[in-house]
């Protein structure tokens, strides 16, 4: 048996980091465009619309995202597509984002007093119009806080996509753990790479935070 | 590509037996992990009183290492790291305290927040009025807090169930488990998780439906009152 020097297991554990890195990247990225779509259809669709985004929202957010990840992996196979892990993962990832993303946007959507959309409207801008002067600029400034701080929940949430065997951070801790035999040193390590990404993060999401609220908007 | 749900059929045991576990791990975790959640609180807010600043800037180290890393990776670190230093665990023990940690972590932010967002003048006028730190936490700061909170809190313990189907790593007998079994056996992987995410659906509108039910007893003082 070799031996795991403990830069060898550093040094491999910074390799598998990467794809943790772009796995989160893929699953924001993702979901953000698919969550921004979802929003606005929500806000201005008809209601058969709007409940079957409302219902998109709540099934992700009611189900665990290992079974999202099991379904997109396995579910695919039986409807005749050959995924890899790559794609399951960063399909389940990415639905998984744009359904929180979307509820986190439709709150700040709705958070802008409905007084701004009558006095838009009333001064002649159509839907389109009163939304893309109006509302979404106020909204943005309400969402970017929670979005921060959600992307701390995509990043924790590739560390499941190793269970369907892509190997990105956990899954080189686990593999590595079976060959040098160290779970304590090899999972305190993984645990401290995901805090290296995921701590500034939420320190930044409640600065925003802070500063929000201390501009007095709520 | 045809589904056959009756290939289950012959599994139904293992479902119940997950499903069983799977309860049971979220209402023990429920319970633990918002006493546990009450106590940092408690602990951290006293320490802005109190000379204690070590006590404070651990508690707030657990949170933040908590709330900054994945639950699968917490749940593998205690599970394969603490035999190595002697502590041997089995699963379902070092499953538990996995969730009973992760939830009281979360939990113990969110009651900070209600906790601040408690009129400061409260908290003064029952310490004037003679009583301990102890009873104006009680008695005063807390019951408010959990009502203005309460709304996060069930999301979180919805969070902490459905996070929980990562303890069939650990080889837990859980809900997750239960399909992943059925599934190396009867080969319908795509039937058995379908019907298994659709019962976790079930358990987080029931574990909401329970919360709301105890809420309204709870906080029936603030019935009328803004929340």
């Amino acid at each position: 048996m070799t031996d795991f020097t403990l830069w060898d297991i550093v040094r491999n554990l910074l390799l598998a980091g990467r794809w943790t890195v772009v796995l989160s990247l893929i699953a924001f990225t993702g979901g953000a465009v698919v969550g921004l779509v979802l929003t606005l259809a929500r806000m201005g669709g008809l209601w058969p619309v709007r409940w079957l985004i409302r219902l998109y929202v709540d099934l992700f957010q009611g189900t665990p995202l290992l079974m999202q990840l099991f379904l997109a992996y396995f579910g695919a196979a039986v409807l005749g597509f050959d995924v890899s892990a790559w794609t399951a993962a960063s399909v389940a990832l990415t639905l998984f984002t744009s359904a929180f993303l979307c509820d986190i946007w439709r709150g700040c959507v709705e958070a802008v007093p409905s007084g701004q959309w009558q006095a838009a409207r009333v001064l002649g801008l159509n839907y389109l119009q009163s939304m893309r002067h109006v509302i979404l600029p106020q909204a943005l400034r309400l969402a970017v806080p929670p979005t921060v701080g959600f992307s701390v929940q995509v990043i924790k949430g590739t560390a499941l996509a190793s269970v369907i065997g892509f190997v990105e951070l956990t899954k080189a801790g686990t593999m590595l753990n079976n060959a040098a035999f160290a779970p304590f040193t090899i999972f305190a390590l993984v645990a401290l790479g995901y805090f290296i990404l995921c701590y500034p993060l939420s320190r930044y999401a409640r600065h925003l935070e802070k500063k929000l609220y201390g501009a007095g908007i709520r | 590509m045809t589904l056959d749900f009756s290939t289950l059929l012959p599994y139904t045991d293992a479902i119940l037996e997950g499903l069983v576990t799977t309860v049971w791990l979220t209402v023990v975790t429920t319970v633990a992990g918002i006493a546990l959640a009450i106590v940092v609180a408690y602990a951290r807010d006293g320490s802005r009183e109190g000379p204690s600043g070590i006590v404070s800037r651990l508690l707030g180290a657990y949170v933040e290492v908590i709330r900054n890393t994945p639950f699968i990776v917490q749940l593998f670190f205690l599970f394969f790291g603490l035999p190595a230093l002697g502590v041997s665990i089995s699963a379902t023990v070092a499953a538990l305290l996995a969730m009973i940690l992760n939830l009281g972590a979360y939990t113990a932010e969110i009651l900070r927040a209600g906790i601040d967002s408690t009129l400061k003048g409260q908290h003064e006028a029952a310490r004037a009025l003679g009583l301990s730190r102890l009873q104006s936490f009680r008695h005063v700061v807390l019951m408010p807090a959990f009502s203005r909170v309460y709304p996060s809190l069930i999301s979180q313990c919805i969070i902490v169930m459905l996070g929980s189907a990562v303890v069939s790593q650990i080889s837990v007998f859980d809900l997750t488990y239960a399909a992943n079994f059925i599934q190396s056996r009867n080969f319908r992987g795509f039937e058995v998780y379908l019907v298994v995410t659709l019962i976790y659906l079930l358990l987080a509108v029931g574990l909401r439906l329970a919360f709301e039910f105890v809420g309204r007893r709870l906080f029936a003082f603030r019935q009328g009152g803004s929340s």
